[in-house]
């Protein structure tokens, strides 16, 4: 009828944004099938004992993660909530947003800096042990690393959780005079148990795909995960028979897991809003002050410890002939090329899609037909960033690496793989950004709009860029540093002439050129921060 | 000024007719099935439910019926779209796109892509002087107080020039004496412009200040159509007399001999 969806320019750039992800994701299954097709008696013959190795290891891998990170977490969460106001509170939860925006490999180099074979601690932790300290390769340098991605992830989602516990119900365990325990059992506990399941399986989900954290600390077939085995089959054995089955069984996982997440209601963005601290009502006693102290004390050393080692490393670094380096020069030229168009592109695509999905909503609700179902398009624009949560950016890139080798210099295409895929990464961040404040704003604008007849770019131009301005700034800044830090397809499509600075900083760290690594580490580590502090500021001013 | 003299004059407005509109939200179905006379003001009230602003989203364009169909001025635009409709509407908030200032406001009535001619920018100073607004026209909409932003909607229904006007409850958050300035203004720019005005609302003094006509929904439907000021001196239907809590024997309407004015 009048509101017939295909007449509103918003869904046709949904459409448009659809089939780009499409596209990007159906080539790589084609590259697969096509290899899979091709020798399907190799991708059988890869089901072998090492398969089955590495898949066990990328299981036990993330259930440990998992566990070391959410268990302390719930324990400093609950010490934070428990004392709403000390010095230095804030300056913890925004150490605590740090890791979110730090790419992992400068972390990964953090970590080795404080505990690896010459790391800061290698004197105490080797008088300790008794002999020369080995280094933390290998499962152990996986899980500290990955405990501190999650751990201060974990503990401002559940602090963010316990925020929501009304202030009603603290006024009432106050007055019937409940100590830490009962309070604990009756009121925060119910809240985290609730939280629990979303925020263990959302970390789940990081650590089975985690990628740049298991190359650069695992160590050989012993810890190694799929995603990484990929990338072996890919780029050293070259085979492409075991490739494609790694990849498969990558996928199925993945599947398996964000369907269970589904399940459970999870958050799969994993976004981090600075908990406002609500005012208490049950003041705690001395031992339990003290321990909780201990909590916050022993996570925050944790989690302060690998940025100090990154900031110390790379201030070590002789960083003045690191930038006269042509070779640094020109990675973080194309670093920043490459980070840009794609942050473009994410931002781009993530409106299209939340203009579609609203459009299409507010015409079911204009057809007075709010009990259908809503159409299959619908369901796209809404879950379809989604999508590439199943699908990591490692296996899209071994899909069109597999698809294009035949055809062409897969190296050639790095530029445009790159760009392509951390834009789609990046979409539902992005799309978080953008959907409550393009949602409100037609709240607001739309029957305006219909009636004066302000569509499409008009539309776009005078309405809803005055509107969007701040969150789609906020979208660009986080995705810029999604793919500034980013080492997944890179690794697979990078070479000599197409050089990020994450891939030149996976160099020197093979060559040995520890120093350099962490001049370059500080450097990209600093940038990413700075991009992700400015996205927060600008959705920050937003909201007030 | 009697509502009688208010027909008279150059009809400038278009009538305004739904034909058995059936439209359903959800489960409860709407049916209406009425006829508003051409540039009079007429007045719509009803309990909350009873489909008053419904009734103005099918005329505007906002929502579709089922079945039936709506015509203006004898033509039939239940498949044009809201703005190809020769109406405009002022809701209760969110008239103003905050961004813009108080004249690009008033310009999108003339030019969705804010293109403004001179004549435009003329129509526009004069509509801004109009609804007494003159030298407000660089403001944005947060500059200025509730009552001002419904001016502004009010200015850019001049510039759009639509003979039919819909105003969903425009004045319900304003207090007393400034609605009753919005009021005598909607009647004034009605007397210059003689646009058909249906005018949703749920106080009985606005429809007794500014409307000729009634129309009374309830439960989704049309109850009672009339003269607004027969309702008022008690020749009302049973259903309306006790909406506004009157009682039956017409005590309880100490100020209905109030003069209009």
């Amino acid at each position: 009828m009048q509101h017939a969806p295909s007449s509103d320019s918003r869904v046709t750039a949904g459409i448009v944004a659809l089939a780009a992800i499409a596209l990007l994701i159906g080539g790589a299954f084609a590259g697969l099938i096509l290899e899979g097709t091709r020798d399907p008696s190799g991708a059988a013959s890869a089901f072998d004992s090492y398969l089955f190795r590495v898949a066990r290891f990328t299981l036990w891998q993330a259930l440990l993660s998992t566990l070391l990170s959410v268990v302390p977490a719930l324990l400093v969460a609950r010490a934070l909530s428990r004392h709403p106001r000390f010095f230095g509170r804030g300056f913890i939860l925004q150490l605590f947003a740090v890791p979110l925006a730090l790419p992992a490999i400068v972390a990964a180099l953090g970590v080795l800096a404080l505990y690896g074979r010459v790391g800061y601690f290698a004197g105490v932790l080797g008088t300790l042990g008794g002999q020369s300290w080995p280094g933390i390769y290998g499962l152990s340098g996986i899980l500290v690393a990955h405990v501190f991605f999650n751990l201060p992830l974990a503990t401002r989602l559940f602090l963010e959780a316990l925020g929501t516990v009304p202030a009603d119900q603290w006024r009432l365990a106050s007055q019937l005079g409940m100590g830490a325990r009962p309070a604990f059992r009756l009121v925060e506990w119910p809240t985290l148990r609730a939280a629990l399941p979303g925020v263990a399986g959302l970390v789940f989900m990081l650590c089975i795909t985690s990628f740049t954290i298991v190359l650069t600390l695992g160590g050989g077939p012993r810890a190694t995960t799929l995603e990484v085995a990929i990338y072996q089959a890919l780029r050293f054995d070259f085979d492409p028979a075991r490739a494609v089955t790694l990849t498969l069984l990558q996928i199925g996982l993945t599947f398996v897991v964000v369907l269970a997440l589904m399940r459970l209601g999870a958050n799969t963005v994993g976004d981090a809003n600075l908990p406002v601290a609500p005012r208490r009502y049950l003041s705690a006693g001395t031992a339990e002050s003290v321990l909780n102290a201990a909590f916050i004390v022993l996570a925050l050393l944790f989690v302060a410890g690998p940025m100090a080692a990154t900031l110390a490393a790379g201030l070590g670094a002789d960083l003045g002939r690191l930038a006269g380096e042509s070779a640094v020069r020109q990675a973080t030229l194309t670093s920043a090329v490459l980070a840009l168009l794609s942050a473009l592109l994410s931002v781009a695509l993530s409106l299209s899609l939340v203009m579609a999905r609203r459009a299409l909503a507010l015409s079911r609700r204009n057809l007075s037909r709010s009990m259908d179902p809503r159409t299959l398009l619908e369901h796209a624009a809404d879950t379809g960033a989604g999508l590439v949560l199943v699908v990591p950016p490692i296996v899209v890139g071994a899909g069109w690496f597999l698809l294009l080798r035949t055809i062409s210099d897969v190296f050639a295409i790095a530029p445009v793989m790159v760009v392509t895929v951390n834009a789609v990464m990046a979409m539902p961040f992005a799309i978080r950004a953008l959907r409550p404040a393009y949602d409100a704003a037609s709240e607001r604008h739309e029957r305006l709009c219909a009636q004066l007849g302000i569509s499409a770019l008009n539309r776009l131009w005078l309405i809803d860029w005055p509107s969007l301005r701040r969150p789609l700034a906020t979208a660009f800044a986080f995705a810029m540093a999604l793919s500034l830090g980013d080492l997944g397809v890179i690794a697979l499509f990078g070479s000599d002439s197409v050089q990020t600075l994450p891939y030149l900083l996976l160099a020197r760290m093979s060559s040995y050129r520890t120093v350099d690594a962490a001049g370059l580490a500080l450097l990209l580590g600093v940038v990413c921060l700075a991009l992700v502090l400015a996205a927060d500021w600008l959705g920050r001013g937003e909201r007030s | 000024m009697t509502p009688a003299s208010k027909g008279s004059g150059m009809e400038k407005g278009a009538a305004v007719r739904l034909e058995k509109v059936l439209f359903s939200y959800g489960e409860a179905p709407f049916l209406f099935d009425v006829e508003f006379a051409v540039s009079k003001i007429t007045a719509i009230m009803g309990p909350s439910g009873s489909g008053k602003s419904t009734l103005l989203n099918l005329v505007a364009g906002f929502e579709t019926q089922s079945s039936g169909r709506v015509l203006i001025g004898g033509a039939d635009v239940s498949i044009e779209p809201p703005s190809a409709r020769p109406v405009s509407m002022v809701f209760q908030e969110n008239n103003l796109f905050a961004h813009l200032s108080v004249e690009r406001n008033v310009g999108l009535g003339r030019s969705p892509s804010l293109r403004l001619t001179d004549a435009d920018h003329g129509a526009i100073a004069a509509a801004l002087k109009r609804v007494g607004l003159a030298g407000k026209e660089r403001r944005l909409p947060r500059e200025l107080s509730g009552g001002e932003r419904q001016r502004v909607a009010l200015a850019r229904v001049l510039v759009r020039d639509r003979p039919v006007l819909l105003l969903d409850e425009p004045f319900a958050s304003l207090g007393p004496a400034l609605r009753d300035d919005m009021l005598d203004l909607v009647a004034g720019v009605h007397a210059e412009r003689r646009m058909t005005v249906l005018f949703v609302t749920h106080q009985p003094e606005d429809a007794r200040r500014i409307g000729h006509n009634m129309v009374f929904l309830d439960n989704g439907t049309v109850a009672a159509t009339g003269i607004a000021a027969d309702f008022f001196a008690g020749a009302g239907p049973e259903i309306f007399r006790r909406y506004i809590g009157e009682n039956p024997d017409g005590a309880g309407s100490r100020d209905i001999a109030r003069k209009r004015t």
